[in-house]
């Protein structure tokens, strides 16, 4: 009972005493000259406008900020859609210009060789990894046939071994069956390059007296009549005695194999070549 | 009738406060009877009939000399609630405390309504300590002997009464 009576006049204290507020406020002026009760009534609603503009202004920022997020995303996930096209056709771009270069190369190096070439693409590799071959677009169609040479700007690749109407199995260099004459650019020092079924070549039956040294650059002799005479085949790895009146050298192919696209077909050897077939 | 008794009380009190008036320390009016009424009201009545007739008086007393109406509303209605308040919650029966009441009473109002003054840039009171304490103990003593007069006043009549009718046997 005494506590709701305190209650009470608690409450009647402060109505009177902000009764006693506004009645003061309505007579006295501000320092700006505006009745303080109008002075403090504007100030006080401007205070309740100002929280509920920054209230307004808060939800539509947050608002804003939920649609611009998600439009943000929608961009986001297109531009990386865009992205990625981008990128495939600029790969594409990349991929076309080596081949363009590629193909610049194989040019020159037609336009130069006093051979009757054709341009191939490599279109498939051995069916067994025990064979070194690959496929080539062009066969009978286009005059292969075989034991025609194939070769690319950096060296010889290897022959046609199973020509088609329309493509061909060349075999390569570095295959186990694969064969030519060689000699050492700077010796002259003549033996038979062959492939040993891995990334690197032999060079057989060199005399042990003949000078070769590693970083001797190998080319074709001619006398196998399938490669014409000249054309690089690597640089000379190591040398090594194999106990017999020959050395044992390792040849490191100036083709990469596992990289080359584009070659050249010899459809007709030089007549000078020709005749040294062996 | 309880409430004509305190808008008597508060009339007289008004009444003898325009005479009183020049009594006056600096500016300060030496003792404000209408505060002693709030203030005794408010110890016998508890506080909502002290803020209540703090609020009365305090209009009246404005209206009749203050520029703005409210301030000594507002002070006498702050000083009847918590005299009310005090006289509720303690025992307020004996004069030294009364003493203290009223004189508390009085220097709070005298804070409150001169600060409400100076906050509003309406006036300037210098120095008032002496002032204050001198209203704050002419008041206190006001105070005190009118609440001695009040309770003593009655039994002295009917001492009076009884020794007039002894005398008349």
């Amino acid at each position: 009972m005494i506590s709701d009576i305190h209650q009470r006049s608690g409450y009647l204290f402060i109505g009177v005493m902000l009764a006693h507020v506004l009645l003061i406020s309505a007579q006295v002026n501000s320092r700006s000259g505006v009745p303080v009760l109008e002075s403090v009534t504007f100030g006080v609603f401007s205070e309740v406008q100002r929280a509920l503009s920054g209230g307004v202004s808060g939800i539509r920022g947050v608002w804003g900020g939920y649609v611009g997020l998600r439009r943000a995303k929608n961009e986001n996930e297109e531009l990386k859609r865009r992205l990625a096209a981008t990128e495939i056709a600029l790969q594409e771009q990349r991929a076309l210009a080596d081949r363009t270069r590629g193909l610049e190369k194989l040019l020159e190096m037609r336009e130069q060789l006093p051979l009757k070439t054709t341009g191939a693409d490599i279109i498939g590799a051995a069916a067994a990894p025990d064979f070194r071959t690959v496929t080539i677009d062009k066969g009978s169609n286009h005059g292969l046939q075989t034991d025609m040479a194939v070769i690319a700007p950096a060296g010889v690749v290897g022959r046609v071994v199973v020509p088609s109407a329309r493509s061909a199995k060349v075999q390569l260099l570095v295959d186990r069956n694969a064969a030519a004459g060689a000699l050492i650019e700077r010796s002259r020092a003549q033996g038979v390059v062959v492939g040993s079924g891995d990334e690197r070549l032999q060079m057989d039956y060199v005399s042990e007296v003949s000078d070769v040294v590693a970083g001797d650059v190998v080319v074709t002799s001619g006398i196998d009549g399938i490669y014409p005479k000249g054309f690089v085949i690597g640089r000379v790895e190591s040398v090594e005695k194999s106990g017999t009146a020959y050395r044992r050298i390792t040849i490191k192919p100036a083709v990469d194999f596992r990289s080359i696209e584009e070659v050249l077909v010899v459809l007709k050897p030089p007549a000078s070549d020709a005749g040294q077939g062996s | 009738m309880k409430a004509a008794g305190i808008i008597v009380a508060v009339a007289v009190a008004l009444a003898l406060q325009t005479t009183l008036s020049r009594m006056a320390v600096r500016s300060t009016v030496a003792v404000d009877l209408v505060l002693v009424v709030v203030v005794y009201v408010a110890l016998t009545s508890g506080p909502a009939t002290g803020l209540l007739t703090g609020t009365f008086a305090g209009l009246v007393q404005d209206a009749l000399s203050s520029p703005v109406i409210g301030i000594g509303g507002l002070a006498k209605t702050i000083v009847g609630f918590l005299a009310g308040i005090i006289g509720s919650q303690f025992i307020v029966a004996q004069p030294l405390p009364r003493f203290v009441v009223f004189f508390g009473a009085t220097v709070l109002h005298a804070i409150v309504f001169m600060g409400l003054y100076v906050l509003l840039g309406l006036r300037q009171f210098g120095t008032p300590y002496a002032a204050v304490a001198g209203q704050a103990a002419a008041n206190a003593v006001i105070g005190v002997v009118a609440f001695q007069l009040v309770e003593l006043l009655p039994g002295a009549v009917e001492r009076r009464k009884a020794q007039r009718g002894r005398l008349r046997r």
